[in-house]
């Protein structure tokens, strides 16, 4: 079977092989087919879909079409959509349907593209393996037994099963990547700041960033130069223009320096998962790459930091979720400030409560110094690690997870043990910096591994370049499940 | 560092979220496994380390004192719990 991907498809309606009501219904049926097993949507906007195809198809006739128009995608149920249940994975969104549209949607409705439905989460992005959503945990569909990883895991398992040919995500502290590189598929967190996160659910707002996720590097490319660009609604996006990512795909790799660290390759690392990284280190300097080992020293402080910083962003964000202007309100209270806890209380999944309680805490009256303000000056170690590191080479390559996907529930009462299991990809969140993750193999298990890039400060382009380059020359990115 | 149960009930009171004891117990296990972690925080020396908020030190942007979004009450108060005359419904909080 040939590959679906953005490219393909915008090839056919380009040749009027296809119509964008023709994609659209073709998509839905695929997503009929497949949900119930992989739970990677929460809502199909089946209508809503219907009705931006016969758009798309519009314009196409008129001769008005962007590269974008008529392609099939699903959001992460992060991004707030207007007249689209939008709950982020929690009871206490389970009844909102938001009266706006998030920048990202509103830039891809603008260009065309046709959303058909919001794809499954962990509760408020706050997890590695999609279990701790209310709506049910999402399967890897390599092996259903297993997690698709988290936060995004329902775009990354609608994607890898063919559901869509890409979906958007948002990355944190790997959540983009992590579920990118269980389910075999590309993904993208570009430099912090160049993705509007207006509209997107906030978690910890000096981390979040919003990027697509899709097979091939090339499809990604064409989405993020669609979603980035300067948007005054949003405090911390960037005064820049949209990147220009697609024109650097076919750059050669000659004298490429890739940087390995050395603290990405020691303990913990599991064999099969080294070996495949290992492989497409090979192929990369047969493609003209040369590595050099660098070292980020303080990337163990990264899982301390992360989750001082995360949490008490958290717990400041989450406040807004009162009972009082939307979301859950419990049925019963004796005062305001009872259906205040209460609302929470019941809204609220238990590793969310954790997050929140604990970033209540770090920022508490005595403590702030000793946490939040350590945990910062922290990040600054790490971000100076990367500055020195890149230096000596143009990207960090490495794996994304120590281990391929865990089986579900393996880690679902261990928060300390999931927490741990992020250390390859938090510490750029904390630097801000873009990477990637590209499929490149497969574990003893049968299950995807991802390598994984890291750029410098909007080096997005150079990263998708070498992931399109390798994905030439290797055919990982369009292995499917069986 | 160890949380008791009255610390974990103190914390969640400032984060007005009703834990009952049976889940605080729960919770005060996990926090305190949290904490552990965070921990390692602590054996870094870091004088003169200036913190990091934002990773490019941006500053932050000033607008026109202008009005610059329509009204939208009836779309936002629609999905409100409950609200009547253009007013959100609470509780009473004065006697």
């Amino acid at each position: 079977m040939s590959l679906d991907t953005l490219k393909s498809l915008q090839q056919k309606l380009a040749a009027k092989q296809v119509s964008a009501r023709e994609l659209a219904t073709e998509h839905l049926a695929k997503i009929d087919a497949a949900n119930p097993r992989i739970n990677a949507f929460i809502t199909i906007d089946r209508d809503g879909a219907l009705a931006a195809a016969d758009i798309a198809d519009r314009a196409i006739a008129a001769g008005n079409a962007g590269p974008l128009t008529g392609l099939p995608i699903a959001h992460k149920d992060i991004f707030c959509t207007e007249g689209v249940l939008t709950t982020c994975g929690s009871k206490m969104l389970g009844n909102f349907v938001s009266p706006y549209d998030a920048t990202v949607v509103a830039k891809l409705k603008a260009a065309g593209v046709v959303s058909l439905g919001k794809t499954n989460l962990d509760e408020f992005a706050m997890g590695s393996t999609n279990e701790s959503s209310h709506f049910g945990a999402v399967k890897n569909p390599w092996n259903l037994a297993h997690v698709p990883g988290g936060s995004s895991g329902g775009s990354a398992a609608a994607v890898a099963a063919g559901m869509v040919p890409a979906a958007t995500g948002t990355d944190t502290g790997g959540s983009i990547r992590q579920p990118a590189g269980f389910c075999g598929i590309t993904g993208i967190k570009s430099t912090y700041g160049t993705v509007s996160r207006y509209g997107m659910i906030a978690y910890a707002s000096s981390l979040d960033q919003g990027g697509p996720m899709a097979r091939t590097a090339e499809d990604c490319a064409l989405l993020l130069d669609a979603m980035t660009g300067f948007d005054e609604r949003d405090s911390t996006s960037l005064q820049r223009t949209a990147s220009t990512t697609v024109a650097e795909l076919d750059r050669p790799l000659d004298g490429l320096r890739i940087g390995l660290p050395k603290e990405y390759f020691g303990e913990g690392l599991a064999d099969d998962v080294r070996a495949a990284i290992d492989a497409a280190l090979a192929e990369l300097r047969k493609l003209g790459a040369t590595t050099v080992d660098v070292s980020l020293p303080n990337t163990r402080l990264a899982i301390p930091a992360y989750y001082v910083i995360a949490p008490a962003e958290a717990s400041s964000n989450l406040s807004r979720f009162d009972g009082v202007r939307y979301g859950h309100r419990a049925a019963a209270y004796k005062d305001l400030a009872e259906m205040y806890s209460k609302s929470r209380a019941e809204g609220f999944g238990a590793e969310v409560k954790r997050r929140i309680l604990v970033g209540t805490y770090v920022l508490s009256h005595g403590y702030y110094d000793a946490y939040y303000i350590k945990a910062q000056q922290l990040r600054r170690l790490i971000a100076e690690d990367f500055k020195q590191a890149l230096t000596q080479c143009d990207v960090i390559a490495g794996p994304v997870a120590p281990t391929t996907a865990p089986a579900l529930g393996a880690l679902a009462d261990d928060p300390v043990q999931m927490y741990l299991s992020d250390i390859y990809t938090i510490a750029v969140n904390l630097a801000g910096l873009p990477a990637l993750s590209a499929p490149c193999g497969f574990g003893a298990n049968g299950l995807p591994v991802g390598l994984q890039l890291i750029g410098n400060y909007f080096a997005e382009g150079r990263l998708l370049n070498v992931a399109h380059r390798f994905q030439q020359a290797t055919d990982w990115h369009s292995r499917q499940p069986g | 560092m160890s949380l008791s149960l009255d610390d974990v009930q103190r914390i969640a009171r400032l984060a007005r979220l009703e834990v009952s004891p049976s889940e605080a117990e729960a919770t005060q296990a996990k926090l305190n496994g949290i904490f552990d972690l965070i921990a390692q925080m602590q054996a870094v020396d870091t004088t003169g380390v200036a913190p990091m908020s934002h990773p490019q030190d941006v500053v932050q942007r000033l607008r026109t004192d202008a009005v610059t979004e329509s009204d939208r009450r009836e779309a936002f108060q629609a999905v409100a719990p409950e609200a009547e005359a253009g007013l959100y419904l609470v509780p009473k909080v004065i006697e």
